[in-house]
């Protein structure tokens, strides 16, 4: 293991390493400190200067029931559910079939389209901006959920079966051989023997797309606006503009748009670095 | 693929598509795939590619210019900024990358509750890049910001990172390392977690300690995840965008926009929308990445060869 095991040093390493690791965790998550302080101050604290100081009084309830109850903050929310999770089973689904059918044919075009998904993966989406603008708008869906979501499926596409397609060649083959032998269709091999197998990579893209698309910001303002379809990232510069510089009220929003992702990963913890982490060793 | 014998055999006298089950499988399974990132991702690059060809308002005809937009680039000074911009994105959000190892060493560690400090230590990739965003612009604010208040205790004059031409851009990356080195960290405490131990402890016995041991026996064990992180980094660096837009907009004086803020802001967010303007930036962002996609694709290529 290296480093070297702390507890193969002396004493006194040992004491100061522990010592100096919450002190470490403190600094680095200070900014999230900050917001979390922020959203349970009073206003006068910010009017008075005492940004960051201790509160003046704990506001917290006044603060988020401001947010839940008199912003449009819940309606991003739900919005932000509704294009997030229609984008995580469609992507999935997609690539899921694309993954096995690259994963498990040796036809002589594979290598090619399994390019053709990394290398789309990774473009700038600034070159899809304008066509895919158009796009939305001519089939009237522009200020959309489906817009946003169709757009998200078919781009998180690309990386899921880059994902799918890797976690798919590390299956057993001889287990599919043995199931043609038995003179299994096709998509019964694929549903009743590596569906079940995919488990932890369907697990793993479904944290993982949850989040990017939960945070996803520019194709939000590309094809949406206004609150009947916007989700909470786009949101939250709306609500910036209605309560101009409340720090307490903007930190509060702040923290209710980013708790959906942080409990998924929390509770999905695993699957979630898992997933990241695909390729990270050999 | 070799099919058993008589599986060939039971096909036979059956079904145009039992006959050419394995064939044909492949192509009804992608369809649905392709169809969408074709529609979606592959026909769009051509698209803006024909459009940078153009002058378009997004709304009247189109007329043909030629060259005329990427002529007019070149003598564009707000985009000679960007451009420096992403070389600058380019080289400090590296950092997040060797940052992102410091960390995970300190890290990897079994003392009681270390798993919970590396998941704290995660936070901040899993929290959208708005919010980040508006974080660091308060930490940064002019007067009551912390950062000044801390440069005050040591007898620094205030700041204004976001506000000053030149700081502003560095500041906005340094709010994107935050996330990006997290993510570098949790990249490589995976990799030190399968480094072979017996290497480890034979260099130990050849005397081998600290950087040397770092450098001649670790590093080169953590190449998949090194070569994940420059990938995801260079990425997230050309991507750049969210920051920008919630932390200083472009501004002062659009001296923090990268190409990807100033093609958004040509095509979509001035008065009368420039597109083919638009779309020629994004050609050339684009090309930027094509070369780092091009390396992507051939290291891949290569290891899939090696298998």
């Amino acid at each position: 293991m290296f480093p070297t095991p702390i507890q193969k040093r002396p004493v006194a390493n040992q004491i100061a390493y522990k010592t100096f690791l919450p002190i470490a965790l403190i600094v680095w998550l200070l900014p999230l400190i900050a917001v979390a302080v922020f959203s349970i101050k009073p206003d006068t604290d910010f009017t008075q200067g005492n940004y960051w100081g201790m509160p003046g009084s704990f506001e917290g309830f006044t603060n988020y029931g401001m947010v839940f109850f008199n912003s449009d903050m819940p309606r991003y929310m739900l919005n932000s559910f509704l294009i997030t999770i229609p984008t995580v089973i469609g992507a999935v689904a997609l690539s899921a079939m694309a993954g096995f059918a690259l994963g498990i044919y040796n036809f002589k075009s594979n290598i090619w389209i399994f390019f053709m998904f990394v290398a789309g993966n990774f473009v700038p989406f600034q070159i899809l901006m304008v066509p895919v603008r158009d796009l939305t708008l001519d089939m009237g869906l522009y200020n959309t959920k489906t817009g946003l979501v169709l757009f998200h499926i078919a781009f998180q596409t690309g990386f899921c079966t880059l994902f799918m397609r890797n976690f798919i060649r590390q299956l057993p083959f001889p287990l599919i051989e043995a199931a043609r032998v038995e003179g299994i269709a096709e998509w019964r091999i694929f549903w009743y023997v590596v569906l079940p197998l995919m488990k932890p990579a369907l697990a793993a893209l479904a944290v993982l797309i949850f989040t990017f698309i939960w945070n996803d910001y520019f194709w939000a303002v590309v094809l949406t606006q206004g609150p009947e379809s916007q989700p909470v990232t786009a949101g939250i510069t709306s609500f910036n503009a209605q309560f101009r510089a409340a720090y307490h009220l903007m930190s509060a929003g702040s923290i209710v748009a980013a708790l959906p992702p942080v409990l998924m990963f929390f509770l999905m913890q695993k699957h979630f670095i898992a997933g990241l982490t695909l390729g990270a060793v050999k | 693929m070799t099919l058993a014998p008589q599986t060939e055999i039971d096909r036979q006298g059956r079904g145009w598509y039992k006959r050419n089950e394995i064939a044909v499988t492949p192509w009804l399974f992608l369809a649905p795939a392709i169809l969408f990132f074709a529609v979606y991702v592959i026909i769009p690059i051509f698209q803006s590619i024909n459009l940078s060809f153009y002058n378009w308002d997004g709304l009247g005809e189109k007329t043909w210019v030629g060259l005329d937009n990427y002529v007019q680039l070149a003598d564009d000074p707000a985009f000679e900024v960007s451009l420096w911009n992403n070389v600058k994105w380019l080289v400090f959000y590296l950092l997040a990358i060797p940052a992102g190892l410091f960390i995970a060493l300190f890290l990897n560690q079994t003392v009681t509750g270390i798993r919970l400090y590396k998941s704290l230590f995660f936070f901040p990739f899993v929290i959208s890049q708005v919010v980040v965003g508006l974080v660091f612009s308060w930490f940064y604010l002019p007067n009551e910001g912390l950062l000044n208040g801390i440069l005050g205790l040591v007898g620094l004059g205030p700041i204004n990172v976001l506000g000053d031409p030149t700081l502003a851009t560095y500041g906005i990356i340094a709010a994107g390392l935050w996330p990006q080195t997290a993510y570098c960290m949790i990249l490589y405490l995976t990799g030190l977690n399968a480094v072979d131990p017996e290497q480890v402890e034979a260099a130990r016995l050849d005397g081998a300690k600290g950087w040397k041991m770092l450098w001649y026996v670790i590093v080169p064990q953590l190449k998949p995840a090194t070569f994940i992180a420059f990938v995801v980094t260079i990425i997230g660096a050309l991507r750049s965008f969210d920051l920008i837009s919630i932390m200083t907009n472009g501004g002062p004086f659009g001296q923090t926009r990268v190409l990807s803020f100033y093609m958004f802001e040509k095509a979509l967010a001035e008065f009368g929308f420039r597109m083919g303007y638009g779309a020629a930036i994004a050609v050339v962002l684009f090309l930027i990445m094509l070369v780092f996609i091009a390396y992507f694709l051939w290291s891949m290529w290569q290891e899939e060869r090696a298998r």
